[in-house]
């Protein structure tokens, strides 16, 4: 969003044996050097904070991906946008728990802003697809309190339907 | 269980609205303003921002707004969430744990009362620069 994107895509897919999280926006971009010194903790374009050079979340992801084996890729180009892509096994004993599902979904659709951002989930055979711009349409904001928790409560319908997907395919 | 849909959550909300309107019919509200940069969420902002929204809901508070911003600039107190309410200093509080978030909810937003063991006083950066708020 702080990138001035109109559309982001978030992509979260456990097949197989991996975890794959791939985020693209449309945004800013950033041209190579840039890119190459986002992924260093020590720095920070200092527009929002002047003065200081920290910036965890590029490199915690290759940390990461790092410790599990997985692979991290950031690719980038001034005015088209940005994709950030994290694909890890998703039984690898350094993996951090998935935590609550729902409610980071949630969050991450409520930021503030004029923006449309599509989540695909998708874990083996099932998957689902949120859009924010038809969620705004249905719940006429996603600021106040009642709609984030509607908002939560049908993502955490949708992830159960992966469930009840997986256990129909057992059945079979 | 079959899957929810977009038309069933229309209808929710539309429920859920006419309930809300039946019991707060002034709708005067108040703002919550979470930090939710990197040094936020490994400081536990995710739980905070959970906690205010259930909070929120369980006490019936449905029309306070629930934003999140970058980083405030106060990594040391993270969790750091600014509170507005009509009639009352805005202030942000800093070190802001699930269980302080249930008490500014009751305390503050419903209790009109400032929790002061928490507090540093200081605007959200990126909402001033954003002109979204009168001052």
């Amino acid at each position: 969003m702080e990138a001035r994107s109109s559309t982001i895509r978030l992509y979260l897919e456990e097949t197989g044996d991996r975890l794959t999280v791939r985020l693209e926006d449309n945004g800013v971009g950033m041209d190579a050097e840039t890119v190459r010194r986002a992924q260093d903790p020590f720095y920070t374009d200092g527009v929002k904070h002047p003065g200081r050079a920290v910036g965890l979340g590029i490199p915690f992801l290759r940390q990461l991906a790092d410790a599990t084996g997985g692979r991290f890729s950031l690719e980038s180009a001034p005015g088209v946008g940005t994709t950030v892509e994290l694909v890890v096994p998703r039984e690898h004993l350094d993996l951090p728990p998935t935590g609550d599902l729902p409610t980071v979904l949630q969050q991450a659709l409520c930021y503030a802003g004029d923006y449309e951002m599509v989540i695909q989930r998708r874990r083996d055979t099932a998957g689902y697809q949120v859009s924010r711009r038809e969620l705004v349409e249905v719940l006429g904001d996603l600021e106040t309190v009642g709609s984030q928790a509607l908002l939560r409560e049908y993502i955490a319908a949708q992830e159960e339907s992966l469930d009840d997907t997986e256990a129909e395919t057992w059945q079979r | 269980m079959a899957k929810m849909t977009l038309k069933d959550l229309r209808k929710l909300r539309d429920a859920k609205r006419q309930e809300m309107d039946m019991r707060n019919p002034d709708n005067k509200t108040a703002d919550v303003i979470v930090s939710m940069g990197t040094s936020g969420i490994a400081a536990g902002a995710k739980d905070t921002l959970k906690a205010f929204v259930d909070e929120l809901s369980a006490q019936d508070l449905t029309t306070v707004a629930v934003r999140q911003v970058g980083g405030m600039g106060l990594e040391h107190a993270e969790p750091t969430v600014e509170v507005r309410v009509p009639d009352m200093p805005a202030v942000i509080y800093g070190k802001v744990t699930a269980d302080i978030a249930r008490t500014i909810v009751r305390r503050h937003i419903m209790g009109k009362e400032l929790v002061n063991e928490h507090i540093f006083d200081r605007p959200a950066a990126d909402i001033v620069d954003e002109g979204k708020r009168g001052e």
